[in-house]
């Protein structure tokens, strides 16, 4: 009910539309229900009463009647599909902005693929739900109402011997609308069960054959086809006793008014004409019948959507800008202070990923952040753009909590580089240019150089104008770094965080990189890394475990007094990579020219 | 299972990779594909036979009840003769008795027919999915495969399901209501026909442009879903670069195209159903006034005319549904073309006839002078030999592209050599079942690939026998034991794409864990530690070398470490071999190991 209630403030842009549209429905059903009035009247006037005037007169009005419909239909259904397309498209803006608002926490917990059935399968239901209940939606029980009055009005006492018929009729449809909602999901979900061993044996292929488990996948492939064949049969089963059930309501009416009104005629109580209109109200009801059963689904299913949509209009994003929040100055300067930092991704309770980080990077330092996979590495520089919200502690950049200054303004002090370098389709250009559109050619190579990726981008066939297929897909893992790399240098921010962002790249041209960008006098720059060497030259060698400083200082003051600093080194001791790139994994990956 | 006619599909299956790209609205050749749909029908003979019986009956019976009433009309009530009129009402309600239980029996059987043909197909489409080679897989997004399968059965499964029978209801009625209203009275008939061709011209008219408005539509619809999923994928780098409105004002551009050209194209979709409702009321009142007409002259009774009306409503329901039925046989047909191109791709080729069980393995590698390259005309190896002796450690390094992952590609046989022989314990791997052959290989490799169960299960798909304390086991030798007690449920948490949060190096614990399980005779390891921190390294690494320990083991590897140890170092470039002998040896060398290594760390001395 509460979904409706949104779904009806979305439609409520286009009430003078629905409300004229619904209007012409009635329009319609009034016209509908005119015709077998209109033929009782021939029947009985100009048979009966032998009146060839009559005849012509009836049925030159209903001929007006049908072409008066077809107008009134055409006009209907154009406003009827501008209310479904206009609220289509403000329900996928209204999701589309919201998405937008998300933060990083809200981002993690939603798979995109699942967003955007939200923004498509799921619009398109709803709207499917708005247009029915502008056409037949509305129109079939308007009818039956309508018909249900006529045939009083036509033949009271006939219409009293319809009553234990209606009742059976809709019992049966409230029975079929019961079941069908529940066996049609299970349905889905068995079917879903099918895919998901399909989409497991196609992305996971490698695995099944090397691990020779198809006979394995088979059996479970073929229990869950089963499972879905026999709920599909049942689902079908039902639907194929409920189309006859109901036809079969129907003509028992028509049988009933044949021996009642039969009789009552004989005992001339009827006319001809009457009973013939009678039959007529009585066909007109049904085709709306059985269309509403089908209806139901569409009901059901633009419901449920609905229900899912809400899920993400009615989701806060988690960080959002203080009411008061003032924008961060650019002259403010390039500190990072973490003071007694915890963090924890689901809020209170789950296990925290920082606890109690302190630490500062004066103006122009480099700062380095080392551990093992999960230490919390990435957790603790995502908390400086603000990504997400300390659990406790408090964090400040240029002197200010991050919390007190609007995100956008502190975002434009911050450069970052992500582990996974996400591109997007379009030129290199374009892609390099993404943080700042208006910069210079000049620029553009001038950051792509210190990124080490001129090289390579002035080899593809059109330069830096080449195109980049969504994602970066044309692209190996390392040269989709450098790119992403020049693109936050261009940009050129006070505060640089190299995410563990040179992983892919060889450490040749990674030490070029480095060199590089310590040209850039004044700024900040965390770096998060794997590889010892990447972090040697570091002002300051931060050391986490289990979320926790254990040590921080330079390589050398390190070496003496951190063990876990030393463990690390040692392993790595004169092992660094000999082949530290992306390997080429078949056919499909090889985009790099060869 | 039935030949196909011949010639049907030329060349279909010879191809080593049909092109699988874009919309193909249109089957290339529909009788074909439908004669290969119907052997799966071929089973349900008689049940069909019986589906078609029944819907005969039941339209025929269906027929009888308005003729009745006219009768009971004209005669009875005419005549005034209440006993002949219970008659007629007791004969029309067995009539449509009998009509409605056989309709209800026909769709009931049929959808048992079409659901187990429909479960055959989706079966075999799975288990020849599953003998493709994985160059097949490795051409096609996995996702675009996936949604093309799902769309195309699905296609098959809406046509098939209901539009088959209603199909068949509504010709054999339509037929059958021609034929009685020329028996009943001529002229109403051919008047009733007039309906028709006004009938067709419309849909026609509506086809055209609906199928324009939603050509333009799908391609609206194309872009927006492109800036939507490339926007909401990239998210993150969207708030770091603060792009939000050019993407938000980008998103409202192709929204409001979409918004046109839907309403374009559903403003005369969505008129077919309306408007044949307004045809349907011409047909009733030409049946009124002419029959009226007919009736003054006394060549037609009231009778003839209300059967006429009811019968009215039959037929302009049937020419309705035939337009729908014609787009929705039509995806169904390209969908269906489309799967049996799947299952026409060819399959990895099949063992030798003679091929061998492989007994317990020594462990002995040969490759000898080995050829092999992706695509025809192309060279990934060239010439290659090499030997691992029972239980030694081999080392591949080299650059990007020099053919390490070919390598074991091709022991295996994920793909089938060009030229040369590879052997283990002396046997030609040709000759060796490929099952037997994968289940003695140990793979570890560089992209896990885990399952949305529990990790428990996800171990134990190494051996599917394991027991609980087996892969405990397992997962203590792989390290991965403490931090999957850490989990929210411990070994019980089900894994999920992102809701598992396991970060990239415990996914390749848990990938260790699950091949150590398997107990392999020959180990494999394609950089399986590239995305481990080096202290995990470190740990697994003591756990790897106890499994290599009288195992003969391929290692991929960049960490020193690793490759210090191996008995065999290879150095490969360009498809070849350029260098071989252990760390000390290659170093002593100065050739390409010795750049490789000392290039990684200039400037800090060691």
């Amino acid at each position: 009910m509460r979904s409706l209630r949104r779904l009806l403030g979305f439609v409520r842009p286009y009430g003078m539309l629905s409300v004229l549209a619904l209007l012409m429905l009635g329009a319609l059903v009034v016209l509908d229900l005119a015709i077998p009035r209109l033929i009782q009247h021939i029947i009985d006037e100009g048979i009966a009463g032998n009146d060839r005037s009559v005849v012509v007169r009836t049925a030159l009005v209903m001929l007006g009647i049908s072409a008066l419909s077809a107008v009134i239909a055409v006009a209907n259904n154009a406003l009827s599909v501008r209310v479904g397309e206009g609220v289509a498209r403000d329900l996928r803006e209204a999701l589309f902005l919201r998405i937008q608002q998300f933060s990083f926490g809200n981002l993690d917990r939603q798979k995109t693929g699942q967003l955007l059935v939200r923004l498509t399968s799921d619009v398109a239901a709803v709207k499917m739900l708005t247009q029915v209940s502008l056409r037949i939606g509305t129109r079939a029980p308007l009818l039956m109402i309508g018909s249900l009055a006529l045939m009083i009005a036509t033949a009271p006492r006939l219409a009293l011997a319809m009553l234990p018929l209606l009742a059976v009729t809709s019992l049966l449809l409230l029975f079929f609308v019961g079941r069908m909602e529940p066996i049609f999901r299970s349905v889905q979900q068995r079917l879903d069960a099918v895919n998901n061993v399909l989409s497991e044996n196609i992305a996971g292929a490698r695995l099944v054959k090397a691990l020779v488990r198809a006979e394995h996948e088979g059996e479970r492939f073929e229990g869950a086809n089963e499972e879905m064949t026999l709920r599909s049969i049942k689902a079908m089963q039902i639907m194929a006793s409920m189309t006859p059930a109901l036809t079969m309501c129907i003509n028992a009416g028509v049988v009933v008014v044949i021996w009642v009104g039969g009789r009552q005629a004989i005992r001339g109580e009827l006319s001809m004409g009457q009973i013939v209109a009678f039959t007529n109200y009585l066909l007109t009801t049904m085709t709306p019948l059985v269309m509403m059963t089908m209806l139901s689904n569409v009901w059901a299913a633009g419901l449920a959507s609905l229900g899912r949509m809400e899920e993400i209009l009615d989701s806060t994003p988690e960080v959002v800008d203080a009411e008061d929040a003032a924008t961060l100055p650019l002259s403010a300067p390039a500190d990072v202070d973490f003071r007694d930092v915890s963090f924890s991704y689901g809020g209170d309770g789950t296990e925290a990923v920082l606890r109690d980080v302190t630490l500062s990077a004066a103006p122009g330092k480099t700062i380095a952040i080392l551990g093992s996979t999960g230490a919390g590495k990435s957790t603790l520089v995502n908390l400086i753009p603000r990504f997400y919200d300390v659990s406790s502690g408090s964090l400040r950049v240029g002197g200010r909590d991050v919390r007190d200054v609007t995100q956008r303004s502190l975002v434009l002090h911050v450069g970052v580089v992500p582990q996974e370098a996400m591109l997007f389709s379009g030129t290199v250009k374009d892609n390099i240019r993404y943080g700042r559109p208006d910069a210079s050619d000049e620029d553009v190579v001038r950051a792509a150089r210190a990124a080490q990726a001129h090289d390579f981008v002035s080899k593809m066939p059109q330069g830096y104008d080449s195109r980049v297929e969504q994602r970066g897909g044309n692209l190996s893992g390392g040269q989709k770094q450098r790119l992403a790399i020049a693109r936050a240098l261009l940009v050129d921010p006070k505060i640089l965080i190299l995410d563990d962002s040179t992983s892919a790249v060889d450490v040749e041209t990674e030490t070029k990189i480095q060199r590089a960008l310590a040209e850039a006098k004044g700024r900040t720059t965390f770096v998060v890394a794997q590889r010892i060497s990447t972090v040697l030259d570091a002002d300051v060698i931060v050391v986490l475990d289990k979320g926790r400083v254990v040590a921080q200082g330079t390589h050398a003051e390190l070496m003496t007094k951190s063990a876990v600093y030393k463990e690390i080194y040692d392993s790595q001791l004169g092992g660094g990579p000999a082949d530290d790139d992306d390997e080429a994994r078949g056919p499909a990956s090889g985009g790099e020219a060869s | 299972m039935t030949a196909l006619p011949p010639g049907a599909r030329p060349g279909q299956g010879m191809r080593p990779g049909p092109p699988v790209h874009g919309p193909v609205s249109r089957a290339k050749d529909p009788r074909g594909t439908l004669a290969r749909l119907a052997t799966y029908f071929a089973d349900a003979r008689a049940r069909l036979a019986f589906v078609a019986a029944a819907i005969v009956l039941g339209t025929l019976l269906g027929l009888a009840g308005p003729y009745l009433m006219g009768r009971a009309l004209d005669r009875s009530i005419a005549a005034r003769d209440v006993d002949e009129l219970g008659r007629f009402a007791v004969l029309m309600l067995l009539a449509f008795l009998a009509s409605n239980a056989l309709q209800g029996l026909s769709s009931s059987q049929m959808a048992t027919v079409s659901q187990r043909a429909l479960k055959k197909l989706r079966r075999d489409l799975f288990r020849h999915l599953q003998t493709l080679p994985m160059d097949f897989f490795e051409r096609r997004p996995s996702g675009e495969l996936m949604s093309r399968l799902t769309n195309d059965v699905d296609a098959i499964n809406q046509a098939v399901a209901q539009n088959v029978t209603s199909l068949l209801a509504s010709v054999l009625s339509m037929i059958g209501i021609l034929v009685a209203m020329f028996v009943l009275d001529r002229w109403l008939a051919l008047a009733s026909l007039l309906v028709v061709p006004i009938m067709l011209w419309f849909t026609r008219f509506v086809a055209v442009f609906t199928r324009k408005g939603f050509k333009e539509l799908q391609k609206h619809l194309g872009q927006l879903n492109g800036v939507m999923e490339e926007s909401i994928s990239g998210q993150k780098v969207v708030t770091v670069f603060r792009r939000s409105e050019s993407v938000i004002a980008a998103f409202r551009a192709e929204n409001e195209r979409v918004y046109r050209a839907g309403v374009y194209a559903n403003t005369y979709a969505l008129l077919l159903m309306p408007l044949t409702t307004v045809l349907g009321n011409l047909f009733v009142i030409v049946l009124a006034g002419l029959g009226g007409y007919l009736a003054l002259q006394g060549l037609v009774t009231v009778g003839v005319i209300a059967t006429f009306l009811n019968y009215g409503q039959s037929f302009v329901n049937p020419l309705r549904q035939l337009s729908n039925l014609y787009n929705t046989l039509q995806a169904a047909i390209a969908g269906a073309e489309r799967v049996f191109e799947i299952m026409d791709a060819a399959s990895e080729p099949d063992d030798a006839p003679a091929a061998r069980a492989l007994p317990a393995v020594r462990g002995e590698v040969r490759f000898e002078n080995v050829t092999f390259g992706y695509r025809p005309g192309t060279t990934v190896l060239q010439d290659m030999s090499l030997e691992a002796k029972p239980g030694q450690m081999i080392a591949l390094v080299g650059p990007t592209g020099a053919g390490k992952t070919t390598i074991i590609n091709l022991l295996t046989r994920f793909y089938e050599i060009g030229g040369g022989t590879i052997r283990i314990d002396g046997t030609d791997i040709r000759d060796l079942k490929k099952s037997d052959l994968r289940r003695k290989l140990g793979l570890v490799l560089q992209d896990t690939y885990l399952f949305g169960t529990t990790v428990m299960e996800n171990i134990r798909y190494g051996r599917l026998d394991a027991t609980d304390e087996d892969v405990y086991r397992a997962a203590r030798m792989a390290d991965a034991d403490t931090f999957i007690r850490q989990l929210p449920h411990g070994y019980q948490t089900v894994l999920s794409e992102r809701a598992g949060n396991l970060s990239q190096g415990q996914r390749q614990l848990l990938a260790i864990a699950r091949t150590l399980l398997a107990e392999p005779s020959i180990l494999i390891l394609d950089e399986a530690t590239s995305s481990v921190d080096t202290r995990t390294e470190a740990r697994i690494q003591k756990s790897l070398l106890g499994l290599m320990e009288g195992r003969t083991s391929f290692v991929i590897a960049h960490r020193l470490s690793t490759i210090r140890d191996a008995d065999q170092v290879l150095v490969i470039d360009g498809g070849r071999i350029v260098e071989r002998g252990t760390h000390e040896e290659l170093l002593l060398r100065r050739g390409v190991y010795h750049h490789l290594y000392t290039s990684q760390f200039k400037g800090h001395a060691i």
